[in-house]
């Protein structure tokens, strides 16, 4: 068992090192993709709130799609998808081989799926508010863009943030697909070290405990947000 | 509108014709998801070849029967391991309920390629052990070990929905059995599941449609699934039409569940509905 161990140390004889930058690697991943997910979910909840039939359906087409396909199916169909398309229109160019990063085809692929989501949770907040708020941020004289972000946004986020917090859990865990891409995160350099070391039971429990630490630490960090966001709410005894 | 329309009566502001930023944008969302369809249309015709079909579309097919089998079999076992730990759950006893929690906690907060890793190659670790425990016939087979791993997963995800469900439907039920002298199975049996289990019904569809995504995930470690038949032909032929079939079948496969579900649904809370509704 203390030899299990002392894989982990760092440096040349342990494996700590490696685990740490994959690990690292699936943090950035996650982090990169949140805004991305965040921002068109939101913008395709609006769409889909909107009353205009064209802009629903074109919406509404986005969700079923991304939430019906295997995460897996959409990070190959991106990631080979985007090899050939890119080759192709590079091909007019110049003569040569492109190579779409696995980085990015994560963030793709893990962006729309979340957005495919967040939208859902969006929209289920934006039915939350009262057709009331909007009213009296166009009887201040305020702009649809302004009423939109002076009134409703911050009411949107108290809403949506439990849906929100989940999902974000959800992502963390989806990042592990990456590794089958070839994207050296927390579960691909688990893959190495075990190759090396025939001990698999041992880091993928390793890998395991990394993963629920890393969802325990963003359960405290959503808790934070959460008070802050609901520090408006008037608890009445 | 009229020519003799009367101008002064008050109306109504008129909807907003002509094209505003919202209908333009909708206009080329839909666009732009024609001409994707329409790609893939073209790709599938200009591509066109029988001995493609003739050879690998028995083999998706088969591999469709198979993502079938192993959510099939993984959301069933997974919903006789969830049950008791769903009253683990609920148990007074702090050791049991604290495990059953432990358990859920540990399923539900790590991604399931590598509790799938885990169970795969770490089996394969304890070859000796199993073999000895004449369990290794079970473990040495990959489709095996998915439906081992997947059932484990979602029992984790269907206590929690069972555990919810069950608190959902009001102390006052179980009080009224009581006080009808029915002792504590009758009144779980005919008073509180049939009430809990409409409740439970919709977050269980959305938990087999999580499967059936997540069932793509087996034929990382040589399941030939509905996804590991496509990536290995996709492999072979670099056709990237594969993966667009793929597509097609997996959201069918959600598409139909969502159906069946909603009629489900519909059968169980027909005593819900009012009489011309």
């Amino acid at each position: 068992m203390g030899e299990l161990f002392g894989y982990l140390s760092f440096g040349a004889d342990g494996w700590g090192d490696e685990i740490a930058t994959g690990v690292w690697l699936t943090i950035r991943l996650a982090l990169v993709t949140l805004p991305f997910g965040l921002v068109i979910g939101f913008f395709v909840a609006l769409a889909k709130n909107s009353e205009e039939p064209l802009l629903k359906a074109a919406a509404n087409v986005y969700t079923t799609i991304f939430r019906g396909l295997p995460e897996l199916l959409t990070l190959f169909i991106v990631y080979y998808g985007g090899q050939i398309m890119l080759a192709q229109i590079a091909s007019l160019f110049y003569d040569g081989y492109v190579e779409v990063s696995g980085f990015v085809a994560g963030v793709v692929a893990l962006g729309v799926v979340f957005s495919a989501f967040a939208s859902e949770v969006f929209l289920g907040a934006l039915r939350g508010i009262g057709a009331g708020q909007y009213e009296a941020g166009y009887a201040l004289g305020l702009t649809r863009a302004k009423t939109l972000r002076l009134i409703i946004v911050p009411q949107l986020i108290r809403l949506a943030l439990p849906g929100l917090s989940n999902l974000w859990l959800v992502l963390l865990k989806d990042t592990s697909l990456v590794s089958v891409i070839a994207l050296d995160d927390l579960l691909r350099k688990t893959n190495i070290v075990v190759g090396a070391t025939k001990e698999p039971f041992f880091f993928y429990s390793v890998a395991c405990l990394i993963y629920l630490t890393l969802s325990v630490i963003s359960s405290l960090g959503i808790n934070r947000i959460n008070t802050w966001a609901n520090r408006g709410q008037v608890h009445h005894p | 509108m009229t020519a003799t329309a009367d101008a002064t009566v008050v109306r109504p502001p008129p909807a907003k014709k002509g094209w505003t930023p919202a209908r333009v944008g909708g206009a080329l969302w839909v666009a732009l998801w024609l001409v994707i369809a329409f790609l893939a249309v073209r790709l599938a015709v200009t591509e066109y070849s029988p001995a493609f079909y003739a050879r690998y579309g028995p083999r998706i097919l088969h591999g469709l029967l198979i993502t079938v089998e192993l959510v099939a079999l993984s959301v069933s076992i997974g919903a006789a391991i969830a049950i008791p730990i769903a009253f683990a759950r609920g148990s007074k006893n702090s050791i049991i309920s604290g495990l059953a929690y432990s358990y859920v906690y540990f399923f539900r907060g790590t991604p399931l390629l590598a509790q799938t890793f885990l169970v795969y190659y770490g089996a394969g670790q304890f070859r000796e052990t199993l073999e000895a425990a004449h369990m290794w016939w079970f473990f040495r087979d990959a489709f095996n070990c998915a439906v081992f791993t997947f059932a484990l997963n979602t029992s984790a995800y269907q206590a929690e929905i069972f555990r919810g469900a069950i608190d959902s439907v009001p102390k006052g039920q179980t009080e009224a059995g009581e006080a009808l002298g029915l002792s504590q199975w009758p009144i779980f049996n005919k008073i509180v599941a049939p009430q809990a289990m409409i409740i439970a019904l919709r977050p269980l569809g959305n938990e087999i449609i999580l499967m059936i995504k997540g069932s793509a995930i087996a034929s990382i470690i040589t399941v030939f699934d509905l996804m590991g038949e496509t990536r290995l032909a996709f492999s072979r032929t670099y056709d990237f039409q594969v993966y667009l079939w793929a597509a097609v079948l997996y959201l069918s496969m959600v598409e139909i569940l969502r159906r069946v579900w909603d009629r489900i649904e519909a059968r169980l809370t027909r005593h819900l509905k009012r009489l011309g509704e």
